[in-house]
């Protein structure tokens, strides 16, 4: 299976000018490829179109060939980068992750998710705690594809390499295609089998 | 159940709302018979008999000004619930629509909050023909204006949220999404902007019946009561108007503390404190 961006080019408004043009990309299952460009060069917007929040203007999105379903449960996630933005602020986390589908015990284990957690509400966790709840949301959902979007920029070193980790692990397990999107080149050669420059495509 | 401050606001809201309840239900229950005229006890100063006084015909002023005032919340529960079940439609409306279904609503809203409320409700109250019927149609068909735009305002707001879009990737479907993302929100925005509906609209009956385009004379509602003392305040009869005034400012500010006091109780950034 392979995921891919063909000649895709997206503007936010007709009078605006493109953030993104004629791009091709491709990640193919099982594949771990770093997106790597200086600020405002649109890789968050090229994520939210690989995982299909916005529709691009011109090319398209094709997962084996053909457009990303608009029912049922996406098979291409993204990880955004602001997690409190990304959980309902009148849910409990119990429910945040019941969202996705049965809570897998072992996944919040390996997560260092609290079980205490569960039955609290989003503003009285970290912003870090937070975003494992929404790792461990898009990895119960049983995606193909992960989209992460400077996921660990607001984490500590330590708390980075767990998650990364757990991501790594369960793609080998189950075969995902996953797709870094990071302003850290370390994280990015440490993580990735290729690299993708945006600035130089 | 642990005793802190969410649970201290929850009995006091409680409190609140069984102490209006049984006000609104002594009302209800008081005969007509009580309130009939007394010649020969009328104009009588507050006292342990009478601790309201009588008015000039006698009558219980007690009695009368909760029976009134029971009235007057009847006027007001049904004209805001009126109102606010159109506020809903409307902001749902507004904001689900098109930008020409917006932007005309916007306009309507506008409208209807530059004109002065009391203006607007005497002149729909009359031209249906005053009493009951014509003062609620006036106080229902201009207080949905500022619930309106805030539920639409948040159901715009909730649209954007990247907690919804999510949701739609996690394949749930737009009534699942209705229920437990919009609904949860919007719920405790309509209460709360309803019961603070209430005070308004109980002022407003009662000022229009005091200016004689509302309920008929006959009926005991506080702006009527208010209305005849204006008549023998210089005779010296202050309690008429002080005493069944006093009361309405009362219950007016009962249920203003009581939407307050739920809108703490089930807001979330308040809700383990």
């Amino acid at each position: 299976m392979q995921l891919e961006a063909r000649q895709l080019s997206f503007r936010y408004h007709t009078k605006w000018e493109w953030v993104l043009k004629d791009l091709d990309f491709s990640v193919a299952q099982g594949e771990c490829v770093g997106l790597f460009a200086p600020s405002g060069s649109g890789k968050s917007t090229l994520a939210l179109l690989l995982a299909g929040y916005l529709k691009p203007v011109k090319g398209a999105i094709l997962l084996d060939g053909k457009p990303l379903p608009s029912g049922g449960i996406c098979p291409v996630q993204l990880i955004y980068q602001h997690p409190e933005q990304a959980v309902n602020p009148r849910w409990r986390l119990r429910k945040v992750l019941e969202e996705s589908g049965q809570i897998r015990e072992e996944l919040l284990d390996v997560l260092g998710i609290e079980r205490a957690w569960l039955d609290r509400f989003p503003r009285e966790l970290s912003g870090g705690e937070l975003q494992r709840f929404c790792v461990a949301r898009a990895l119960m959902s049983g995606a193909d594809f992960l989209i992460c979007d400077e996921i660990s920029t607001m984490l500590d070193v330590i708390t980075q390499a767990q998650i990364w980790n757990v991501v790594c692990a369960e793609a080998q397990k189950r075969n995902m295609g996953i797709v870094v999107i990071t302003h850290n080149r370390n994280l990015a050669q440490r993580l990735c089998s290729r690299i993708c420059d945006l600035k130089n495509d | 159940m642990k005793w802190n401050n969410r649970t201290r606001v929850f009995v006091l809201t409680v409190m609140l709302a069984v102490l209006i309840l049984i006000l609104y239900m002594i009302g209800l229950l008081i005969p007509e018979e009580a309130v009939g005229t007394d010649f020969q006890h009328a104009g009588q100063p507050p006292s342990w008999a009478y601790p309201f006084g009588t008015d000039n015909l006698g009558r219980d002023l007690l009695l009368r000004t909760l029976k009134g005032l029971s009235v007057s919340m009847t006027v007001g529960i049904a004209a805001s619930c009126i109102s606010a079940v159109i506020a809903i439609l409307v902001g749902i409306a507004a904001a689900a629509g098109s930008k020409t279904v917006d932007g005309a609503i916007n306009w309507i809203i506008d409208l209807m909050m530059g004109i002065p409320h009391t203006v607007l409700i005497i002149l729909i109250s009359f031209s249906l023909g005053r009493g009951l019927k014509g003062l609620l149609a006036g106080i229902a068909a201009t207080h949905w204006t500022s619930l309106a735009r805030l539920i639409r305002g948040e159901v715009l707001q909730l649209r954007s949220q990247h907690y919804i879009v999510v949701s739609r990737r996690l394949g749930k479907s737009g009534g699942w999404i209705m229920m437990h993302h919009l609904v949860p929100h919007l719920v405790p925005q309509f209460m709360v902007g309803l019961i603070l509906m209430f005070p308004h609209a109980i002022l407003h009956e009662a000022s229009i019946s005091f200016l004689g385009y509302g309920l008929p004379p006959e009926q005991p509602a506080i702006g009527i009561i208010l209305a005849e003392s204006m008549r023998y305040l210089s005779a010296g009869m202050w309690w008429m108007a002080v005493l069944p005034g006093l009361m309405l400012v009362v219950i007016v500010l009962l249920i203003d503390r009581l939407g307050e006091n739920v809108r703490t109780v089930i807001d979330p950034y308040s809700a383990q404190e």
